[in-house]
């Protein structure tokens, strides 16, 4: 790995200015945020304020029409040419994405591959490693969220939450520099969300950057070093837990947290 | 009326039987609901079907006797080749070019997905028969084949009707009509797979033509399976028609014969039925060991076997007859 070593570093995310409308619908206006390497940065906010939207746009599964996402100051999905931004050709946004791990709120882990092949899938396909050294990757991932005993089971045979865990490790897999979350305890049993929120725990302390966007305040209380609060596309504050969730200096945050906690 | 009173308040109404046990209810099996219809209906259905059968094999007019002699005749056997060939060419070029037209429509551009649901309504809309009779009479419109620059020069020339075979008539002819209809079958598998599972393999940032390989293709295929199995079965019938571009099939076969044996033509015709039914047969068989391969992950355990449901029904039964021996 010693010519990729910048990419598996924790990474920089920076987003400039970022705007993304369908139609006349605005979801994101004029956005800007960096995170810097190592940071957990927790995104609230009400649904329909842009935050999956906006974690969507730094891997470039939506493209922004407005504004770029750069990662290690590099540009995803874009170019720069000439004084414009000129998107990139499919192939290149995709290695791109190997640096970048995404966990989805419905997991979709592969249902007709094996845990184990879900989690090497990546790097075997990407020819980053070898079929064996990525065998020996994701046996080394599924032991770190305590899945080593369900290697050989499918996803539909497993819990939700368990299901959740593998597709962290999948994330890992890439050895990102940066992992995205979209709400990954939204669709698990309130008794299931705890082992997942232990995992993302233990990677936060790890040193990895980590983008969540959740519900669980508590959560992002005890985790986050930095807080977002989102509404109508834009970032309304941002500062530490201590600040945004516990003195709030925007009627907005106050009132959306008056009304989860 | 034997009981003591108060033991059934709630049923004065309608007191027990004098017979009724003495156990608690809840101890007791429930007694399954008495079905006379059902066993009245099967024995009508099970007198129909043997009179079917009697008939079948007591009339004199199918002449089994010819129909043993026709079976494994080698201008029926010949003809079943020519069948199994033509089907086979078909159902792997027709199924190439469904998911070739699949992709196309499926694709971004624009040009390709006109082109693709052209061909599919062209080729959905002209019967086989006009198709192939079509071709048959090819070689008198384009009388030479050449490969090269368009409008311009040839490199390699062939002659119409020395490439034309009427195998390869068939063949092409079959393969055009049979993937504008593998082509929806196969659109249809695709769509069915979750937006899920693209966005997951774009996120990983898998190459395309992994994604396509190894994520979403396996899954349409569950869905595909079924689809394409019900269209070979119609394929294999359908190829019946290469008899009209003068290829002797198990069809034609059984059709010239009939025609130099008249008296022949009823046992012909049950040689070709009973050979079609092994097709489908074999077809069927096989369909259910590639669906339960492909259902690997979609459900939580797989269908058994048939040979498994066999053994598990054994069990059961050889297990049921020890519990009664021993009561």
């Amino acid at each position: 790995m010693s010519t990729a070593v910048d990419d598996h570093a924790p990474a920089t995310v920076q987003v400039h200015d970022v705007h993304k409308w369908y139609g006349t619908h605005r979801v994101l206006n004029g956005v800007d945020l960096t995170v810097r390497p190592g940071e957990v940065t927790v995104i609230l906010g009400p649904s329909g304020s842009g935050k999956s939207t906006l974690l969507r746009v730094v891997n470039h599964l939506e493209k922004p029409e407005i504004g770029y996402v750069s990662l290690n100051g590099e540009p995803i999905g874009v170019r720069r040419h000439a004084g414009r931004l000129k998107e990139l050709g499919e192939r290149a946004i995709l290695a791109q994405r190997g640096r970048i791990g995404f966990v989805f709120q419905n997991f979709n882990l592969f249902p007709h591959l094996t845990v184990l092949d879900n989690v090497a899938a990546a790097p075997v396909a990407t020819r980053r490693l070898a079929k064996p050294a990525a065998l020996e990757l994701a046996r080394d991932l599924l032991a770190r969220v305590g899945l080593a005993d369900k290697a050989t089971a499918y996803p539909r045979q497993l819990s939700g939450g368990q299901q959740q865990r593998v597709a962290i490790a999948r994330a890992l897999a890439l050895r990102p520099g940066v992992i995205l979350f979209d709400e990954p305890t939204s669709a698990l049993d309130p008794e299931l969300v705890g082992e997942v929120l232990a995992v993302i725990k233990d990677l936060a302390t790890s040193g990895t950057t980590l983008v969540i966007v959740t519900h669980e305040i508590g959560f992002a209380r005890e985790i986050a070093d930095r807080v977002v609060f989102m509404d109508g596309g834009r970032i309304v504050e941002q500062g530490p837990p201590s600040e945004v969730l516990d003195a709030p200096r925007h009627e907005r945050t106050r009132d959306f947290l008056s009304k989860v906690l | 009326m034997s009981e003591p009173p108060g033991a059934a308040v709630s049923l004065a109404e309608a007191p027990p039987p004098a017979a009724a046990p003495s156990e608690p209810l809840t101890a007791q099996r429930v007694l399954p609901l008495r079905r006379p219809g059902r066993w009245i209906a099967t024995a009508a259905v099970l007198v129909l079907a043997a009179q079917f059968v009697h008939g079948l094999v007591t009339n004199p007019f199918y002449q089994w006797d010819r129909f043993g002699y026709w079976f494994l005749r080698p201008t029926i056997v010949d003809g079943l080749l020519v069948t199994l060939e033509v089907t086979a060419y078909s159902a792997a070029l027709g199924l190439l070019g469904g998911v070739l037209l699949a992709l196309a429509r499926l694709s971004r551009s624009p040009v390709l997905r006109a082109v693709s649901w052209v061909y599919v309504w062209a080729f959905r809309s002209i019967p086989l028969i006009v198709v192939l009779l079509f071709l048959y009479n090819f070689s008198a419109l384009y009388r030479t084949l050449s490969l090269g620059v368009p409008f311009g020069p040839a490199f390699l020339t062939f002659d119409e009707s020395e490439l034309a075979t009427d195998l390869v008539i068939a063949v092409v002819g079959i393969s055009l009509h049979e993937s504008a209809y593998a082509a929806e079958v196969v659109r249809g598998g695709i769509l069915s797979v979750d937006q899920g599972q693209h966005e997951a393999a774009a996120a990983l940032g898998l190459p395309k033509g992994y994604q396509f390989r190894r994520i979403v293709f396996p899954q349409a295929l569950r869905s595909i399976v079924p689809n394409y199995v019900n269209q070979l079965i119609g394929l294999i019938k359908g190829t019946s028609l290469v008899f009209y571009v003068s290829l002797l099939d198990l069809f034609g076969a059984a059709q010239s014969m009939g025609s130099t044996y008249p008296g022949d033509i009823v046992p012909l015709l049950m040689v070709a039925t009973v050979w079609y039914l092994v097709l489908t047969s074999v077809v069927s068989v096989v369909q259910f060991y590639v669906e339960r391969y492909y259902a690997r992950g979609a459900t939580r355990s797989l269908p058994p076997t048939p040979l498994q449901r066999l053994r598990a029904a054994v069990t059961g039964l050889t297990a049921r007859a020890r519990r009664e021996a021993a009561v």
